[in-house]
């Protein structure tokens, strides 16, 4: 895992499996704020993300006595607040399949070069780009993307996970990933061109 | 492959692309496509902007203190709550 993003400790994996409280204790302080900020970009919604933290570390302290250690105990705490998010998700929206028909992976639907907006809003100043109502489209512009797209992008671009490490978290095929992320980051480029193009025509006008 | 992309075909390659992930040929193609054609200019440039407005967001403040405690409530570890955190 990449050690910007998650950070790796000297914590004792004996004595977590042990159950010693002291060490539990430390490990909860090591990896919460990491956990609770990946749950509130799945879910945008700052109750949820607690759930899906207090979630993580409940499952994870009653498997610790059967955690073999095959990945590193930060992706492991990863893969149980990921799949917490998604089944939390799920639950809010049971109509919406999280696994598309496989068909769907191969299709340009969204990938069309046809419908594309090209405004070249790239110039716009920072104070535009960056500002509070922005951030906010920002964020609801990843909210309308669908859950199984929304996994592969929080993790790859806002986490900064590799193809591979997302791949292994999702429980997808590198391909997949790529496609996805492919979708997802169009998705979103066509989200803020509508609302940036808006912007370039008010402040061309000031 | 013929050496003219066409605007689709580069479309299907454009995430590879921007991350830097595509073989030399490949990239030395839509170089080339670029040169020549505005509208995929467009397409890569805000794509990159889009990523790098998502990648440069504001994070980072901390666990507020009153998730802290009731998560630390919740695991029944609350007599360390105290300890210092880190």
């Amino acid at each position: 895992m990449n050690n910007e993003s998650i950070p790796e400790t000297s914590l004792s994996l004996e004595a977590l499996k042990k159950g010693d409280r002291h060490e539990l204790a430390r490990m909860v302080d090591l990896y919460s704020d990491k956990i609770y900020r990946l749950a509130l970009k799945f879910t945008n919604n700052p109750q949820d993300a607690e759930d899906v933290l207090q979630e993580t570390f409940l499952k994870a302290m009653r498997a610790l006595p059967e955690f073999e250690g095959r990945s590193s105990l930060s992706t492991w705490l990863y893969r149980i607040a990921v799949n917490e998010s998604l089944m939390l998700l799920r639950k809010q929206k049971p109509d919406v399949s999280l696994d598309p028909p496989a068909e769907e992976e191969d299709s340009d639907e969204g990938t069309s070069s046809n419908d594309l907006i090209l405004a070249d809003w790239c110039c716009l100043p920072e104070d535009e780009l960056l500002s509070e109502e922005s951030r906010r489209f920002l964020n609801q512009a990843i909210q309308q993307l669908p859950a199984t797209l929304r996994g592969v992008f929080v993790l790859r671009d806002l986490e900064g996970l590799s193809i591979k490490e997302t791949a292994e978290l999702l429980g997808l095929t590198e391909t997949n990933v790529k496609t996805r992320l492919l979708r997802a980051r169009l998705f979103l480029r066509q989200q803020l061109s509508l609302y940036f193009a808006e912007r370039l025509k008010e402040w061309e006008q000031k | 492959m013929s050496d003219h992309l066409d605007c689709q075909q580069l479309l299907s390659s454009i995430s590879d692309f921007v991350d830097g992930e595509l073989n030399p040929e490949l990239c030395r193609q839509i170089e080339q496509h670029l040169t020549e054609c505005e509208n995929c200019r467009i397409v890569i440039n805000t794509l990159r902007k889009t990523i790098d407005l998502y990648q440069h967001q504001p994070g980072d403040e901390g666990l507020p203190q009153e998730i802290r405690h009731r998560l630390f409530h919740r695991l029944h570890l609350e007599e360390f709550l105290n300890r210092d955190p880190g």
